[in-house]
C-alpha cells in the first residue's frame, strides 16, 4: 500500500460515552493500534461485537463495524469470514454476553477452529446494565451494585477456551495496552480462532477487581516502597505454551500445562499466550479440501447470474436423479 | 373399468422398508407415463412405529392424496388393523397368512385408543379380536383378500439367487408386496424392474436379487389372484414433457442452489434438516462460466470457477447460531438462508428483528409441523402463519411467501432471494410437512431464463458518489447496499436505533425518518410484485363462490374442485401466496364479488381468516378447518366444501387420516 496509514485512519468521530477511565479505551486503542502496525487494509477488516458497553467498540473504528444482539457475536462473525475467508473478522464482547447469554456459542466455535480473534472485555460485571454479577465474577464477592454476595462459582475463561479447542488462547490487561497491542497483532496472525481474555477494570460497577487492586496498590513492597503489582507477564517468566510440531502428544503436553497455569490468580495474575497451536487446520482450510476452490472463489464471491442476469448454476446432472425415465 | 386415478397404500413398521417400497412403487409407476402423488406418514421414532405411505396415481394431473385405499400392501399385521377400514369396495389387501391368528391386543404400537375403538367395531360385527377378523370386516365390505405367502416365496428367491439366510432374503419383503401390488393393478412390470434398478443403483448385487424377488411374488399374483382381481386400474399414457418425481425439502435445495444460495446454516430438526442434508450432500454442483460483469469486480475469481459452483453448509450449535451466521454470511455478500421447523423458528425471532432492523437480506425456509412446543414433530400443520408474520419485538418488515405445491417450492425457493436482497429485509419462504415429504411428479424445473434480481447492491463504492452511507434515506425506502469488504463502503450496523451511517442514534426526529424509510420498503415490495405472485385464481372465476387458502392446501381444493365442477357445483379459488406485505387491494376488490367466502387451511383458530378480516375487514362465511396433524386429503377437501355449499356451517373440522 502506498500510503501509509495511521491511527487516525482507524478512528470515527462517533461520541465515545463510555463512563471516564473505562479499561475499554484500553480495548479501543489497543485494537486502533494493532490495525495501524499492521497496515491492514481498513475495506478489508469487520469488526463484530455483541450487547454491553464493549458492544459499542466498532463505533468507534474506522472499519467495518457490526454491532449485533446479546451473546450472538460469533456466529454473525463466523458467518461473515466463511462467506468471504479473505476478510480480517474481529470479534469483541462482554463477559456476560460470551461467557453467559453467548457461552454455547464460545464452545462450539472452539469446534471449528475459524480464523478469527475474539477478545472479551472481561470485568466481572454487567457493565450496560448496572453492575449485576458476570461469569467470571468470583463466588462471595459482592461489587456494589450487588444486593447479595455473589452466589455463583466463577468459570475460567481460560480453561473453557482450550478445551473447547481454540488455538490461540491468551490473557491481557486493558491498561497495559502495549502488551495488549502485541497480543491482539499476534492473534490477528494465527491462523484459526484465537481468544484474548482482557483483564478490564470497570470503574463504575466493579470496586473488587479494580485498576488499583490489579497494580497491587493494597501492597506496598517495604524495600521499594512501591506497590507490588498482581499482573505478571508469563513471556518473562519463560513460560512458552507454543506446540512446536504436529505430533498430537505435544500438543496434549503443552494444554495440560496451560490448564493448570490458568488457574493461577489472586497473588499473581499470569498475562500473555497460554497456549498456541498453529498445526490445527482451520476451518476455511477443512472446507478446501472439499470444495476445492472455497478459498479464492468462496460464497460472497461466486458470480451467481450472468451478464443477462440468468442463473449460471447448472443443476441438470442433479435433476437426474429424480428425472423419470419413460420406457 | 379403467379409473382416472387410483390409490395404493403401503404400510409397516419403521426401519423395515416402506419408504423404499414405496419410491420404487411411484418411481415404477410415474415411468409407466402415470402421474403420482405420495404421502408420507410417519411417527417420531426411529425403529418399530408404524409407518405409511399413500400413493395416488393418476392418468392427468395429481395434486393431492385420497381417504380411499384401493390397494392395501401389508407385510405386518398393524397395518392390516390400522388401514383395512379405508378400503373401498372392490378394492384388496396383500397380506401375510402367516400373521392372521395375530391378537389386536398383543401389538403393543398399537395406541389404547385404537384397540378399543377396533375392538368396539367387531364385537359389533360379532367378531372375535385377531387379524383375520378385521380381514373378515373388509371382505364383508366387498373387499378382496389375497394372502400372499412372503416366506415360502423368500425361500424360492433364495434358492434361485443361492442364498439361504433369512434374514438377508427377509429384506425383500417390502418389494415382493410391491411387485404383488404391480400385478393386480395389472401395470407393465418392465417399468417395475427399472426401477428397482434405479433405485439400487449403487448396489448391482442387491438390484438383482430385489428383480428376482419381485419376478417371484409377480408370477405368484398373476397366478392365484388374477381371477378375482381388483376392480381399480388405470391405464397409463406416455407422458408428454419430462417430468421430476421429487419431494418438497430436495425441490426447495434445488432452487436454493439456482437461486445462488451459496451459504446455508441449520441445526437439526424434522422434517427441515433433510433440505440442508441434501444441499451439502451436493455442495459441489455444475456452474456455467460467465461473461464479464462490469458490477461484479470479482470476474477474475470467476475464471477459477472452472465450471463448478459451490454452497457452504454449516451444522450450527443452535437455531440462533443458525440465523446470526447466515445474516453474517449475507452482510459479506453471500445469498445466504436458513432452514427451520417451528421450535428453531422460535429460537430464531431476536436474529430475524435484527436482520429487520439492518436491512440485512436473510431467507428463512420455514416447514411448519404440528405445535405448539415439540407438537406433533413429524406430523403436518399450518399453525405458524400469524407467528411468523409478527416474530420478534417491535416493527419491522419481512416478506413472508407461503407456496402451494412442490413445483411452486422450487420457483418460490428463487423469488425468496430476489425480494431479500431487493428490498433487503429477511424472507420467510413458508412450507410444511405435507409439502417437505409428499413426492410428487411434477414438470421438469426450467431456469435458465430466470432473472436473478441482486437490488441495490455494490461491491465497491466510487467515492465519487460521496461518503457512503449504508442506511441513506431514500423514496423507496431501498439504499444502495455494500458487503464486507467492498473498498469505499464502510458501513455500521446495530441492533439500537441507528442513523444513516449505522451508528446508535436515539434522536426522535431520526427515528421516525428510519422507522418510515424501513416500513416504506414494505410499500414499495407491494407496489412493485406483480399480482400473480401473490394471489392465484384457481378454478371458474365465474362460478358463486370462492375458496381462500394459502400454502399446501392447494392440491385437495383443486382436485376438489376439478371434481365439483364435472358434478355441477362451481368454486373460484384464490391461492393466497404473498403474506406479507398483504394484497388488501387485490383481495378486496376480488372477495366481494362472490356470494359465499370460504377459508381453508389447517389450524384451530383459522388464522388466515383472521389475517384476512384484519387486512380487509371482510369475513369469510365458511372456514374448514383442520388439526389433527394430517394433511387435507382430495377426499376431504371434496366432502367438505360441498357440506358448506350445503349446511352453510360457520365452522367445519374435518380429520381425515391416520
Ligand atoms: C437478549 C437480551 N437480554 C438482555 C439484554 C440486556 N443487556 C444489555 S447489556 C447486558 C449485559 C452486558 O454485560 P457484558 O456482556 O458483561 O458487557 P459489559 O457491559 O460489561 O461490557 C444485558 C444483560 C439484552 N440486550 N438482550
Ligand atoms: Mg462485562
Amino acid at each position: 500500500m502506498a500510503v501509509k496509514l495511521t491511527l487516525a485512519n482507524y478512528r470515527t468521530n462517533v461520541h465515545n460515552d463510555w463512563c471516564p477511565g473505562c479499561g475499554d479505551f484500553g480495548i479501543l486503542s489497543a485494537i486502533q493500534m494493532a490495525l495501524a502496525d499492521m497496515q491492514l487494509d481498513p475495506s478489508n477488516i469487520a469488526i463484530f461485537s455483541g450487547i454491553g458497553c464493549s458492544g459499542k467498540t466498532p463505533h468507534y473504528i474506522n472499519t467495518y463495524g457490526i454491532h449485533t444482539l446479546h451473546g450472538r457475536v460469533l456466529p454473525y462473525a463466523l458467518g461473515a469470514k466463511l462467506a468471504n475467508p479473505s476478510l480480517i473478522v474481529l470479534a469483541v464482547g462482554g463477559d456476560g454476553d460470551g461467557l453467559g447469554i453467548g457461552a454455547g456459542h464460545f464452545v462450539n466455535a472452539g469446534r471449528r477452529n475459524v480464523d478469527i480473534t475474539y477478545i472479551v472485555h472481561d470485568n466481572g460485571v454487567y457493565g450496560l446494565t448496572k453492575g449485576q454479577a458476570s461469569p467470571t465474577l468470583k463466588r462471595g464477592l459482592r461489587p456494589k451494585s450487588l444486593p447479595r454476595p455473589n452466589i455463583n462459582e466463577a468459570i475460567n475463561p481460560i480453561a473453557i477456551a482450550i478445551a473447547a479447542g481454540y488455538t490461540f488462547v491468551a490473557r491481557a490487561y486493558a491498561y497495559d495496552n502495549k502488551h495488549l497491542k502485541e497480543i491482539i497483532r499476534k492473534a490477528i496472525s494465527h491462523k484459526g480462532s484465537a481468544f484474548i481474555d482482557v483483564l478490564q477494570p470497570c470503574p463504575t460497577y466493579n470496586d473488587i477487581t479494580t485498576k488499583e487492586w490489579y497494580a497491587g496498590e493494597d501492597r506496598i513492597d517495604p524495600e521499594t516502597r512501591k506497590p507490588i503489582p498482581r499482573v505478571y507477564k508469563l513471556e518473562d517468566t519463560g513460560y512458552d505454551g507454543e506446540v512446536q510440531s504436529p505430533d498430537p502428544a505435544e500438543a496434549e503436553k503443552k494444554i495440560a500445562v496451560a490448564l493448570a497455569k490458568s488457574f493461577e490468580w489472586g497473588d499473581r495474575i499470569p498475562i500473555g499466550v497460554f497456549y498456541r497451536n498453529p498445526y490445527v487446520p482451520s476451518y476455511e482450510e477443512r472446507i478446501a479440501s472439499r470444495i476445492p476452490n472455497y478459498l479464492t472463489i468462496p460464497p460472497a464471491r461466486q458470480p451467481i447470474h450472468d451478464a443477462e442476469k440468468h442463473p449460471t448454476a447448472d443443476i441438470e446432472q442433479i435433476m437426474e436423479e429424480f428425472l423419470v425415465t419413460e420406457a | 373399468m379403467a379409473q382416472s386415478k387410483v390409490s395404493w397404500m403401503i404400510g409397516g413398521a419403521q426401519g423395515t422398508g416402506v419408504d423404499s417400497a414405496a419410491n420404487i412403487f411411484s418411481r415404477a409407476a410415474a415411468s409407466s407415463g402415470l402421474n403420482v402423488f405420495g404421502k408420507r406418514e410417519y411417527y417420531s421414532n426411529i425403529k418399530g412405529e408404524h409407518s405409511y405411505f399413500s400413493v395416488t396415481l393418476s392418468n392427468s394431473v395429481i395434486r393431492s392424496h385420497m381417504d380411499e385405499v384401493h390397494l392395501l400392501a401389508t407385510f405386518d399385521s398393524e397395518t392390516i388393523i390400522r388401514h383395512a377400514w379405508e378400503v373401498e369396495s372392490g378394492g384388496g389387501i396383500i397380506f401375510d397368512p402367516k400373521q392372521t391368528s395375530e391378537k389386536i391386543t398383543s401389538i403393543p404400537t398399537l395406541e389404547k385408543n385404537v384397540v378399543s375403538g377396533i375392538l368396539e367395531r367387531l364385537k359389533g360385527e360379532g367378531l372375535g379380536n385377531s387379524v383375520m377378523d378385521v380381514l373378515e370386516v373388509a371382505k364383508k365390505n366387498g373387499v378382496k383378500l389375497y394372502p400372499l405367502p412372503y416366506v415360502d416365496l423368500l425361500k424360492q428367491v433364495g434358492e434361485k439367487i443361492g442364498e439361504t439366510q433369512l434374514s438377508i432374503l427377509s429384506r425383500m419383503t417390502n418389494v415382493m408386496a410391491v411387485a404383488a401390488s404391480f400385478a393386480l393393478f395389472k401395470l407393465p412390470e418392465e417399468h417395475l424392474f427399472k426401477a428397482i434398478e434405479q433405485v439400487f443403483k449403487a448396489k448391482a448385487k442387491v438390484a438383482k436379487m430385489n428383480i428376482e424377488a419381485a419376478k417371484i411374488a409377480a408370477e405368484y399374483a398373476v397366478r392365484n389372484f388374477s381371477n378375482n382381481g381388483i376392480s381399480f386400474h388405470i391405464e397409463p399414457r406416455p407422458a408428454k414433457e419430462q417430468r421430476l418425481l421429487i419431494n418438497g425439502t430436495s425441490a426447495v435445495a434445488l432452487g436454493k442452489i439456482v437461486a445462488g444460495c451459496r451459504f446455508q446454516t441449520y441445526y437439526p430438526i424434522t422434517p427441515a434438516s433433510d433440505e440442508s442434508v441434501y444441499l451439502e450432500d451436493h455442495e459441489v454442483f455444475e456452474s456455467r462460466e460467465v461473461e464479464v460483469l462490469a458490477e461484479n469486480p470479482h470476474q477474475a475469481e470467476s475464471m477459477e470457477l472452472n465450471g463448478k459452483g459451490s454452497i457452504v453448509v454449516v451444522q450450527t450449535e443452535d437455531e440462533i447460531a443458525a440465523i446470526t451466521m447466515a445474516t453474517g454470511a449475507a452482510l459479506a455478500g453471500a445469498r445466504a438462508a436458513t432452514a427451520t421447523s417451528g421450535p428453531g423458528f422460535s429460537l430464531m425471532t431476536e436474529g430475524l428483528g435484527w436482520a429487520g432492523m439492518n436491512e440485512v437480506p436473510v431467507v428463512i425456509t420455514l416447514y411448519q409441523r404440528g405445535g405448539p412446543s415439540t407438537g406433533l414433530p413429524t406430523r403436518h400443520e399450518q399453525g405458524d402463519m400469524l407467528f411468523v408474520l409478527h416474530a420478534g419485538h417491535g416493527e419491522f418488515p419481512r416478506i413472508v411467501i407461503a407456496s402451494g405445491d412442490i413445483e411452486e417450492a422450487f420457483y418460490d425457493a428463487i423469488a425468496a432471494f430476489n425480494y431479500a436482497e431487493r428490498y433487503q429485509t429477511p424472507v420467510i419462504h413458508l412450507l410444511d410437512k405435507a409439502l417437505a415429504n409428499s413426492t410428487m411428479t411434477v414438470r421438469k424445473f426450467v431456469y435458465n431464463d430466470l432473472v436473478i434480481d441482486r437490488g441495490k447492491l455494490y461491491f465497491e463504492w466510487p467515492s465519487a458518489n460521496g461518503p457512503y452511507k449504508r442506511f441513506e434515506f431514500t423514496d423507496d425506502g431501498i439504499s444502495p447496499r455494500t458487503v464486507l469488504g467492498a473498498a469505499g463502503g464502510i458501513f455500521w450496523n446495530t441492533g439500537d436505533e441507528h442513523d444513516e451511517f449505522g451508528h446508535i442514534s436515539e434522536e426522535p426526529v431520526n427515528r421516525c425518518r428510519m422507522m418510515e424509510k424501513r416500513m416504506r420498503k414494505l410499500e414499495t415490495a407491494d407496489a412493485e410484485i406483480p399480482d400473480r405472485e401473490k394471489v392465484i385464481i384457481h378454478g371458474d372465476v365465474d362460478a358463486p363462490y370462492i375458496i381462500v387458502s394459502w400454502g399446501s392446501t392447494k392440491g385437495a381444493i383443486l382436485d376438489a374442485i376439478e371434481y365439483h365442477a364435472q358434478h355441477g357445483l362451481r368454486f373460484a379459488f384464490a391461492q393466497v401466496k404473498l403474506l406479507s406485505p398483504f394484497p388488501t387491494k387485490l383481495l378486496q376488490e376480488l372477495l366481494p364479488r362472490y356470494e359465499r367466502i370460504i377459508c381453508v387451511e389447517q389450524n384451530y383458530s383459522g388464522q388466515f381468516a383472521q389475517l384476512l378480516a384484519m387486512r380487509t375487514c371482510i369475513k369469510p362465511h365458511n372456514l374448514i378447518l383442520k388439526y389433527n396433524g394430517r394433511p387435507f386429503s382430495f377426499s376431504e377437501a371434496r366432502d367438505t366444501l360441498k357440506r358448506a355449499i350445503e349446511k352453510n356451517e360457520a365452522r367445519i373440522v374435518t380429520n381425515a387420516g391416520a
